[in-house]
Protein backbone atom coordinates (compact mmCIF):
# COMPACT_ATOMS: atom_id res chain seq x y z
CA UNK A 1 0.00 0.00 0.00
CA UNK A 2 2.15 2.89 -1.16
CA UNK A 3 1.04 6.29 0.01
CA UNK A 4 0.82 8.06 -3.32
CA UNK A 5 -1.77 5.89 -5.05
CA UNK A 6 -3.59 4.36 -2.11
CA UNK A 7 -5.17 7.08 -0.04
CA UNK A 8 -8.34 4.96 0.30
CA UNK A 9 -6.59 1.98 1.84
CA UNK A 10 -6.73 3.20 5.42
CA UNK A 11 -10.39 4.12 5.28
CA UNK A 12 -11.11 0.68 3.87
CA UNK A 13 -9.37 -0.88 6.86
CA UNK A 14 -11.84 0.72 9.28
CA UNK A 15 -14.80 -0.86 7.48
CA UNK A 16 -13.17 -4.24 6.95
CA UNK A 17 -14.81 -6.15 9.82
CA UNK A 18 -18.28 -4.89 8.97
CA UNK A 19 -17.65 -5.70 5.31
CA UNK A 20 -16.62 -9.32 5.85
CA UNK A 21 -19.49 -9.76 8.35
CA UNK A 22 -21.95 -8.45 5.74
CA UNK A 23 -22.91 -5.57 8.05
CA UNK A 24 -21.89 -2.72 5.77
CA UNK A 25 -24.35 -0.58 3.84
CA UNK A 26 -24.67 -1.11 0.09
CA UNK A 27 -23.01 2.16 -0.85
CA UNK A 28 -19.90 1.53 1.25
CA UNK A 29 -19.75 -2.02 -0.10
CA UNK A 30 -19.71 -0.64 -3.64
CA UNK A 31 -16.91 1.75 -2.69
CA UNK A 32 -14.84 -1.09 -1.29
CA UNK A 33 -15.48 -3.29 -4.29
CA UNK A 34 -14.52 -0.48 -6.63
CA UNK A 35 -11.32 0.13 -4.65
CA UNK A 36 -10.24 -3.49 -4.46
CA UNK A 37 -10.83 -3.92 -8.17
CA UNK A 38 -8.00 -1.42 -8.63
CA UNK A 39 -5.83 -2.10 -5.58
CA UNK A 40 -4.32 -5.57 -5.50
CA UNK A 41 -2.90 -5.26 -1.97
CA UNK A 42 -6.29 -4.32 -0.53
CA UNK A 43 -7.96 -7.07 -2.56
CA UNK A 44 -5.58 -9.54 -0.89
CA UNK A 45 -6.18 -8.05 2.57
CA UNK A 46 -9.96 -8.29 2.12
CA UNK A 47 -9.82 -11.84 0.72
CA UNK A 48 -7.44 -13.17 3.38
CA UNK A 49 -9.28 -11.43 6.22
CA UNK A 50 -12.53 -13.01 5.05
CA UNK A 51 -10.74 -16.35 4.77
CA UNK A 52 -9.29 -15.96 8.28
CA UNK A 53 -12.76 -15.41 9.73
CA UNK A 54 -14.14 -18.33 7.68
CA UNK A 55 -11.37 -20.60 8.98
CA UNK A 56 -12.07 -19.59 12.56
CA UNK A 57 -15.74 -20.45 12.12
CA UNK A 58 -14.95 -23.69 10.28
CA UNK A 59 -12.53 -24.78 12.99
CA UNK A 60 -15.27 -24.21 15.60
CA UNK A 61 -17.12 -27.22 14.26
CA UNK A 62 -18.19 -29.55 15.61
CA UNK A 63 -19.35 -28.04 18.87
CA UNK A 64 -18.24 -30.76 21.19
CA UNK A 65 -20.01 -31.36 24.46
CA UNK A 66 -18.36 -31.61 27.82
CA UNK A 67 -16.18 -34.72 28.26
CA UNK A 68 -17.92 -37.15 30.64
CA UNK A 69 -15.13 -37.18 33.20
CA UNK A 70 -15.02 -33.37 33.28
CA UNK A 71 -18.78 -33.32 33.86
CA UNK A 72 -18.45 -35.92 36.64
CA UNK A 73 -15.81 -33.91 38.47
CA UNK A 74 -17.78 -30.68 38.00
CA UNK A 75 -20.94 -32.15 39.52
CA UNK A 76 -18.97 -33.58 42.44
CA UNK A 77 -17.22 -30.27 43.07
CA UNK A 78 -20.59 -28.52 43.12
CA UNK A 79 -22.08 -31.11 45.48
CA UNK A 80 -24.50 -32.12 42.74
CA UNK A 81 -23.39 -35.75 42.43
CA UNK A 82 -26.99 -36.85 43.14
CA UNK A 83 -27.97 -35.30 39.83
CA UNK A 84 -25.32 -37.07 37.76
CA UNK A 85 -27.75 -38.71 35.43
CA UNK A 86 -26.61 -39.26 31.88
CA UNK A 87 -27.07 -36.17 29.72
CA UNK A 88 -30.21 -36.55 27.68
CA UNK A 89 -29.08 -35.52 24.22
CA UNK B 1 -22.32 -22.87 14.53
CA UNK B 2 -24.18 -20.43 16.67
CA UNK B 3 -23.97 -20.97 20.39
CA UNK B 4 -27.70 -20.96 20.84
CA UNK B 5 -28.18 -23.47 23.58
CA UNK B 6 -31.89 -23.24 22.76
CA UNK B 7 -32.69 -21.10 25.79
CA UNK B 8 -33.47 -23.73 28.37
CA UNK B 9 -36.22 -22.68 30.74
CA UNK B 10 -34.17 -22.14 33.84
CA UNK B 11 -36.20 -20.74 36.70
CA UNK B 12 -34.37 -17.98 38.53
CA UNK B 13 -36.82 -18.24 41.39
CA UNK B 14 -36.06 -21.92 41.81
CA UNK B 15 -32.31 -21.25 41.68
CA UNK B 16 -32.53 -18.53 44.29
CA UNK B 17 -34.67 -20.76 46.48
CA UNK B 18 -31.76 -23.22 46.49
CA UNK B 19 -33.34 -25.79 44.18
CA UNK B 20 -30.35 -28.06 43.47
CA UNK B 21 -32.05 -29.95 40.66
CA UNK B 22 -32.57 -26.63 38.88
CA UNK B 23 -28.93 -25.71 39.46
CA UNK B 24 -27.91 -29.07 37.96
CA UNK B 25 -30.01 -28.20 34.90
CA UNK B 26 -28.29 -24.83 34.67
CA UNK B 27 -24.89 -26.53 34.82
CA UNK B 28 -25.81 -29.04 32.12
CA UNK B 29 -27.23 -26.31 29.91
CA UNK B 30 -24.20 -24.04 29.98
CA UNK B 31 -21.13 -26.01 31.00
CA UNK B 32 -20.02 -26.96 27.48
CA UNK B 33 -19.69 -23.39 26.12
CA UNK B 34 -18.03 -22.23 29.34
CA UNK B 35 -15.51 -25.09 29.11
CA UNK B 36 -14.77 -24.33 25.46
CA UNK B 37 -14.24 -20.66 26.29
CA UNK B 38 -11.73 -21.66 28.97
CA UNK B 39 -9.96 -24.02 26.59
CA UNK B 40 -9.63 -21.30 23.98
CA UNK B 41 -8.55 -18.66 26.46
CA UNK B 42 -6.03 -20.72 28.36
CA UNK B 43 -5.01 -23.37 25.87
CA UNK B 44 -5.02 -26.35 28.22
CA UNK B 45 -7.61 -28.70 29.67
CA UNK B 46 -6.60 -28.46 33.31
CA UNK B 47 -6.91 -24.68 33.46
CA UNK B 48 -10.15 -24.83 31.47
CA UNK B 49 -11.57 -27.28 33.99
CA UNK B 50 -10.53 -25.03 36.90
CA UNK B 51 -12.27 -22.11 35.22
CA UNK B 52 -15.36 -24.22 34.59
CA UNK B 53 -15.63 -25.33 38.21
CA UNK B 54 -14.86 -21.90 39.65
CA UNK B 55 -17.37 -20.25 37.33
CA UNK B 56 -20.26 -22.37 38.58
CA UNK B 57 -19.10 -22.18 42.20
CA UNK B 58 -19.04 -18.41 41.88
CA UNK B 59 -22.38 -18.36 40.07
CA UNK B 60 -23.92 -20.44 42.85
CA UNK B 61 -22.52 -18.11 45.52
CA UNK B 62 -23.62 -14.95 43.74
CA UNK B 63 -27.02 -15.99 42.44
CA UNK B 64 -28.63 -13.24 44.46
CA UNK B 65 -26.59 -10.64 42.51
CA UNK B 66 -27.94 -11.80 39.17
CA UNK B 67 -30.83 -9.53 38.35
CA UNK B 68 -31.83 -11.16 35.10
CA UNK B 69 -31.14 -8.06 33.04
CA UNK B 70 -28.64 -9.90 30.86
CA UNK B 71 -29.05 -13.46 29.68
CA UNK B 72 -27.88 -16.23 31.97
CA UNK B 73 -25.21 -17.15 29.43
CA UNK B 74 -23.83 -13.60 29.28
CA UNK B 75 -23.72 -13.52 33.06
CA UNK B 76 -21.87 -16.85 33.20
CA UNK B 77 -19.47 -15.75 30.47
CA UNK B 78 -18.66 -12.65 32.47
CA UNK B 79 -17.77 -14.77 35.48
CA UNK B 80 -15.78 -17.19 33.30
CA UNK B 81 -13.83 -14.34 31.68
CA UNK B 82 -12.87 -13.03 35.11
CA UNK B 83 -11.91 -16.49 36.30
CA UNK B 84 -9.80 -16.98 33.15
CA UNK B 85 -8.09 -13.64 33.66
CA UNK B 86 -7.15 -14.70 37.16
CA UNK B 87 -5.56 -17.88 35.81
CA UNK B 88 -3.78 -15.99 33.03
CA UNK B 89 -2.40 -13.45 35.47
CA UNK B 90 -0.96 -15.88 37.95
CA UNK B 91 2.40 -14.35 38.65
CA UNK B 92 1.93 -11.64 36.05
CA UNK B 93 1.41 -7.91 36.52
CA UNK B 94 -2.21 -6.89 36.31
CA UNK B 95 -3.64 -5.71 33.02
CA UNK B 96 -7.13 -4.31 32.95
CA UNK B 97 -9.43 -5.60 30.26
CA UNK B 98 -11.07 -2.19 30.04
CA UNK B 99 -7.77 -0.40 29.49
CA UNK B 100 -8.40 2.08 26.77
CA UNK B 101 -5.19 3.44 25.45
CA UNK B 102 -4.20 5.47 22.47
CA UNK B 103 -3.26 2.28 20.63
CA UNK B 104 -6.95 1.37 20.33
CA UNK B 105 -6.76 2.54 16.75
CA UNK B 106 -6.94 0.14 13.85
CA UNK B 107 -4.30 2.14 12.01
CA UNK B 108 -1.64 0.71 14.28
CA UNK B 109 -2.45 -2.60 12.71
CA UNK B 110 -1.93 -1.68 9.10
CA UNK B 111 -1.29 -4.81 7.06
CA UNK B 112 2.31 -5.58 6.18
CA UNK B 113 1.80 -9.03 4.62
CA UNK B 114 0.32 -9.33 1.14
CA UNK B 115 0.56 -13.03 0.44
CA UNK B 116 -2.48 -14.14 -1.55
CA UNK B 117 -3.18 -17.34 0.36
CA UNK B 118 -6.96 -17.04 0.40
CA UNK B 119 -7.33 -19.29 -2.64
CA UNK B 120 -5.23 -22.17 -1.27
CA UNK B 121 -7.12 -25.48 -1.24
CA UNK B 122 -9.45 -26.06 1.71
CA UNK B 123 -7.78 -29.36 2.59
CA UNK B 124 -4.56 -27.47 3.24
CA UNK B 125 -6.23 -24.64 5.17
CA UNK B 126 -8.27 -27.03 7.29
CA UNK B 127 -5.50 -29.62 7.76
CA UNK B 128 -4.22 -30.46 11.22
CA UNK B 129 -1.19 -28.23 10.60
CA UNK B 130 -3.40 -25.41 9.34
CA UNK B 131 -5.57 -25.57 12.45
CA UNK B 132 -2.51 -25.63 14.67
CA UNK B 133 -1.22 -22.51 12.93
CA UNK B 134 -4.55 -20.82 13.60
CA UNK B 135 -4.54 -21.92 17.27
CA UNK B 136 -1.01 -20.59 17.73
CA UNK B 137 -2.02 -17.29 16.16
CA UNK B 138 -5.00 -17.02 18.53
CA UNK B 139 -2.80 -17.77 21.54
CA UNK B 140 -0.40 -15.04 20.36
CA UNK B 141 -3.10 -12.37 20.46
CA UNK B 142 -2.68 -9.88 23.29
CA UNK B 143 -5.07 -10.61 26.14
CA UNK B 144 -7.43 -7.68 25.57
CA UNK B 145 -7.87 -8.56 21.89
CA UNK B 146 -8.14 -12.29 22.51
CA UNK B 147 -11.05 -11.86 24.94
CA UNK B 148 -13.06 -9.88 22.41
CA UNK B 149 -12.17 -12.20 19.56
CA UNK B 150 -13.05 -15.36 21.49
CA UNK B 151 -16.43 -14.10 22.63
CA UNK B 152 -17.38 -12.68 19.24
CA UNK B 153 -15.80 -15.02 16.67
CA UNK B 154 -15.49 -18.27 18.62
CA UNK B 155 -18.44 -18.17 21.01
CA UNK B 156 -20.36 -16.12 18.45
CA UNK B 157 -21.84 -13.62 20.85
CA UNK B 158 -23.29 -10.46 19.30
CA UNK B 159 -21.25 -7.25 19.48
CA UNK B 160 -23.71 -6.04 22.11
CA UNK B 161 -23.38 -9.14 24.29
CA UNK B 162 -19.60 -9.14 23.91
CA UNK B 163 -19.52 -5.52 25.06
CA UNK B 164 -21.80 -6.29 27.99
CA UNK B 165 -19.77 -9.33 29.04
CA UNK B 166 -16.48 -7.44 29.06
CA UNK B 167 -17.80 -4.09 30.27
CA UNK B 168 -16.66 -2.36 27.09
CA UNK B 169 -18.46 -0.07 24.69
CA UNK B 170 -19.68 -1.56 21.43
CA UNK B 171 -17.35 0.65 19.42
CA UNK B 172 -14.43 -0.51 21.53
CA UNK B 173 -15.42 -4.11 20.87
CA UNK B 174 -15.51 -3.42 17.13
CA UNK B 175 -12.06 -1.82 17.12
CA UNK B 176 -10.55 -4.67 19.12
CA UNK B 177 -12.25 -7.28 16.96
CA UNK B 178 -10.79 -5.67 13.85
CA UNK B 179 -7.33 -5.55 15.40
CA UNK B 180 -7.59 -9.19 16.44
CA UNK B 181 -8.68 -10.29 12.98
CA UNK B 182 -5.94 -8.26 11.31
CA UNK B 183 -3.36 -9.73 13.65
CA UNK B 184 -4.52 -13.26 12.88
CA UNK B 185 -4.48 -12.47 9.18
CA UNK B 186 -0.89 -11.21 9.40
CA UNK B 187 0.24 -14.29 11.28
CA UNK B 188 -1.49 -16.68 8.89
CA UNK B 189 -0.07 -14.75 5.95
CA UNK B 190 3.45 -15.33 7.27
CA UNK B 191 2.68 -19.01 7.85
CA UNK B 192 1.11 -19.66 4.45
CA UNK B 193 3.69 -17.46 2.73
CA UNK B 194 6.35 -19.84 4.01
CA UNK B 195 4.32 -22.84 2.90
CA UNK B 196 3.86 -21.41 -0.58
CA UNK B 197 7.59 -20.67 -0.87
CA UNK B 198 8.42 -24.16 0.35
CA UNK B 199 6.22 -25.69 -2.33
CA UNK B 200 7.89 -23.58 -5.00
CA UNK B 201 11.29 -24.83 -3.83
CA UNK B 202 10.08 -28.43 -3.85
CA UNK B 203 8.58 -28.20 -7.32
Amino acid sequence: MTESTHSNCKSLLGSLSDYVDGDLGAELCREIEKHIAECEDCRIVVDTTRKTVDLVHASNLPQTGLPDEVRDRLFKRLNLADYLKPVSQ
Amino acid sequence: MIETISKPDISLEALRAGDRAEFARLVDSYSAPIYRLGLRMLGNEQDAEDVLQNTFLSAFTHLSNFEGRSSVLTWLYRIAVNESLMVMRRGKPEVNIDDTDSSDEAEDFSPTQFVDWGALPEDMLLSVEGKQALDRAIQNLPENLRMVFLLRDIQELSIKDTAETLGLTESNVKVRLLRARLSLREQLSVYYGERINQEKIND
